[in-house]
């Protein structure tokens, strides 16, 4: 069947036989590792963004890479899109099914193959957790550094798809910087390995490509992660502020200072507050906003840093300061902070967690706008900020069982959006753009630029059948989002409450 | 000086495009050694200079492409801050968009990351002469696909590129060197041991006879680690460095051909004839050797990594350049160059023949 360049997912109707499929995926799978009926695919109709929601056809769970390999040649042959999904946590629908398409889930490939403590590397299945890596390391003074939110859930193959933040990327970087070499199953079919055991390799830079790719490149089917020292003290330290504002001015100067911290997080009143009821670990709820700053390195660097960063929030008017003076007191200060989106969750039947990053100078000026928007709108939000990368998370708090309130939360974020392009920079830093941000995805690209991607995108799958849809519009659609009043009207309304 | 010829740029683009000019794309031709010289007119992109933003506090700057790295990290360095990946200028007037296409990073690369990690966005001229921007200018962007870092290397093969945004770092308070008389496999073992541990390491060699371990960081810390590691003080930490880093320490200067073999870092020494000068924990092993490229590149290839010809010197002046990769991913190559710049334009076979 020829296509067009740019045809979506809803366009493509390949003439298809679900129980000639089956039976072909028999051929390669055993019979459990083929679901196709209504309750068995089910648990796969969405990712964490279950707002979108979509029975899949059927859903394989192979184990081995020559079984991902046969069953996407078959796939290939018969022209069905293939989604390849891991824990199912991401938060921008980036795995949710196509109707005609097959879900092929890695949670089989759950093995770590190989520890090299004197490498600095761990190889590694792509079904393997994100933690689990990191205590599986443990034993040899090593870590896998990237933490998502979702680490305790979240596999590293889905966070090579995503290239997945964290709070500490400012200094430990993004799974992009902690990766050495993928192995992926190309939509023809082919194993290819991209990256190596050295520190790089010969030609482009595919690895660099891949990370952050959305699934969109090809199946990830084997990880080789770089493992960091873990270091020899860590400490954090907590201010309170009055004021959003000083808060925003600290985070510049302990920067400015020539600190690069571990870990650099804000919240704001809304959110100390439910984080504290929630975890009570003794945040001061009468702040407008808290710093939480965590320093690691040596012993030596570390208690510099701690008398430095404290004088500096000092000098920013903070109304409190704390260092934790023990590891318990470390994990208690942030177990409220990683507390912070189901605690926010009990606030309102639902939330909606976005995902921004703009210049940190402009925090002030965004938090007072997204102050505006709330009112605007008439949704609550709650804002905890990766501040030392200038991620936001603003929580939008709403209940979808009120008429409309989807659709205008929807309409809010996408507000948000605009407002981090408003100030250069990004709608998306580590959630991924999935189906959830393809229109503002016309707002930070042009249609050339899309185009390009496009083009990236068919150098690796010509024919659009791994993961259609998702990430990159299609440029036609850029005339129609400019007409359209609110983003959100056309969608389904189901229950969107989080987990991140 | 400062100035912005993208338009013009643009215009040389489009005008090579419509007539299937080949583009030798030029900044100052500090690397012109390495590959071989492309076909084609000259794109001069020296002249597309000067920093576009810059504040310390971000901890992002943005230049275009023409602009001298010894001026970029001037002004870092005016502001306490560097790029952490070391850049080697190999020349007077290097240009940091020449940085970038060649995609180098010098002694720090173990420790702080290489080039394409610092990477944050990208302005470039595809092969249809259209001014595309990816990435931008915060620590995390997942819009799109990461074609900024795919820039990094790319020996301007997939386009023009007009101005990079690049993360930056403070710089440290204190800097040592420690030397240890040892052993090549000794020092192999030595550095990556050092370097799994929790230290402020930030570069590892051995140059045949010593092991040099840099510290940067906190005063009391680089000190600390001082008498964990122990060894003598360089007397002369920072001009070493600097002489690996721009290939001026003596062992560079010999008129046989040069290889950069990237192995794993704690691989054992190859058994090439010739001399070795071993850096990045053992990652980057410089050869001075008359062998022949196949052996040079077969071994690397079995031990995990690839070798470039790095110098060529008289004797092996028609060598390729460049290790070619397997068969799948020189066809993605070839795909992808066909994405960015299908009238195949930019600095043609560069890279890779017929790429």
């Amino acid at each position: 069947m020829k296509k067009k360049p740019f045809a979506s997912a809803d366009e493509i109707k390949p003439a298809l036989d679900k129980n000639r499929l089956v039976a072909k995926l028999r051929e390669i799978l055993p019979r459990d590792a083929v679901l196709f009926d209504e309750e068995d695919l089910r648990p796969y109709e969405c990712d964490a963004l279950s707002v979108y929601r979509k029975l899949p056809m059927i859903v394989v769970l192979p184990g081995t890479i020559e079984q991902v390999q046969a069953i996407i040649r078959l796939c290939f042959a018969e022209n069905v899109p293939v989604i390849a999904r891991g824990a199912g946590t991401g938060l921008s629908g980036g795995a949710t099914p196509v109707g005609d398409g097959v879900i092929l889930s890695l949670a089989k490939f759950m093995s770590i193959l190989k520890i090299d403590p004197l490498a600095r590397s761990a190889v590694v299945q792509p079904g393997v957790r994100n933690l689990a890596i990191s205590q599986a390391v443990a034993a040899h003074g090593l870590y896998y550094a990237p933490d998502p939110s979702s680490q305790i859930a979240c596999t590293i193959g889905g966070n090579v798809a995503e290239n997945s933040g964290g709070v500490h990327c400012l200094k430990y970087g993004l799974t992009v910087h902690n990766v050495r070499k993928v192995k992926i199953v190309t939509m023809a079919g082919e194993l290819i390995t991209l990256g190596s055991d050295a520190l790089d390799s010969s030609g482009y830079d595919l690895l660099a490509l891949i990370n952050g790719s959305e699934g969109m490149l090809g199946v990830i089917v084997e990880v080789t992660v770089k493992l960091t020292p873990v270091p020899a003290r860590a400490q954090v330290v907590l201010a309170a502020f009055d004021d959003v504002v000083n808060a925003g001015i600290a985070v510049g100067k302990v920067i400015g200072a020539g600190i690069i911290p571990a870990g650099l997080e804000m919240m704001d009143r809304l959110a100390v507050q439910a984080a504290e009821d929630f975890a009570q670990v003794g945040y001061p709820t009468d702040a407008a906003a808290i710093l939480l700053c965590e320093l690691d390195g040596t012993h030596e660097e570390v208690a510099e840093q701690i008398l430095i960063v404290r004088e500096m929030m000092q000098q920013c008017h903070a109304t409190e300061v704390r260092t934790a003076r023990d590891e318990a007191e470390r994990e208690a200060f942030w177990k409220g902070r990683k507390a912070a989106f189901p605690a926010i969750g009990r606030l309102a039947p639902d939330y909606y967690c976005m995902d921004g990053t703009i210049p940190r100078k402009h925090l002030p000026y965004v938090l007072r706008r997204m102050a505006e928007l709330s009112i605007e709108y008439d949704l609550r939000v709650a804002n905890v900020f990766h501040a030392g990368d200038g991620n936001l998370h603003p929580l939008i708090l709403y209940d979808a069982n009120v008429p409309g309130e989807l659709a205008r939360t929807e309409a809010f974020g996408g507000k948000i959006l605009e407002l981090c392009i408003e100030v250069g920079g990004s709608i998306t830093g580590e959630h991924g753009v999935g189906i959830e941000k393809l229109d503002q995805m016309h707002l930070q690209f042009n249609d050339e630029e899309l185009i390009q991607f496009h083009a990236v995108k068919h150098a690796f799958d010509p024919t659009d059948l791994l993961n259609p849809g998702k990430a990159v519009p299609t440029p036609k659609r850029c005339s129609e989002y400019r007409q359209l009043p609110t983003q959100g009207q056309n969608r389904s309304s189901q229950n969107g409450a989080q987990q991140a | 000086m400062n100035q912005d010829l993208s338009e013009r740029l643009q215009q040389q683009v489009l005008n090579a495009a419509n007539t299937s000019q080949p583009l030798q794309i030029k900044g100052s031709g500090s690397k012109i050694f390495l590959g071989h010289v492309a076909a084609g007119a000259t794109l001069d992109v020296s002249a597309h200079r000067g920093i576009v933003s810059y504040d310390p506090v971000e901890l992002v700057i943005t230049a275009r492409a023409g602009t001298p790295l010894r001026e970029l990290e001037q002004t870092l360095s005016d502001a306490n801050q560097m790029l952490p990946f070391e850049p080697p200028h190999f020349g007077l007037n290097t240009t940091l968009g020449g940085t970038i296409a060649c995609g180098l990073s010098g002694p720090a690369r173990p420790f702080n990351g290489s080039v394409r990690d610092y990477v944050l966005g990208v302005k470039m001229i595809n092969g249809r002469g259209e001014i595309l921007s990816f990435g931008g200018q915060v620590m995390k962007n997942v819009a799109g696909y990461d074609c900024s870092r795919l820039m990094s290397g790319a020996m301007g093969t997939l386009g023009v590129i007009l101005e990079v945004s690049l993360k930056v770092l403070p710089k440290q308070a204190a800097e040592i060197t420690l030397v240890n008389k040892t052993s090549l496999p000794q020092a192999l073992d030595t550095m990556n041991h050092w370097a799994g541990k929790s230290l402020p390491l930030s570069a590892a060699c051995y140059d045949g006879e010593h092991c040099y371990l840099r510290l940067s960081g906190a005063k009391t810390a680089v000190e600390s680690a001082r008498l964990l590691i122990g060894g003598e003080q360089h007397a002369a930490s920072h001009a070493f460095w600097q002489n690996v880093k721009e290939h001026q320490h003596p062992f560079f200067q010999s008129e046989q051909p040069l290889w950069r073999l990237s192995l794993p870092a704690e691989g054992p020494p190859l058994d090439i004839p010739g001399e070795w000068f071993i850096d990045w924990c053992g990652a980057q092993r410089w050869l001075l050797s008359n062998s022949s490229a196949e052996i040079i590149r077969q071994q690397a290839q079995q031990a995990g990594g690839h070798a470039t010809l790095f110098r060529r010197g008289p004797a092996a002046a028609h060598t390729e350049t460049f290790q070619l990769p397997a068969d799948g991913v020189m066809q993605l190559h070839h795909r992808l160059k066909q994405a960015f710049d299908p009238a195949a334009i930019f600095n043609p076979g560069r890279l890779y023949p017929g790429l």
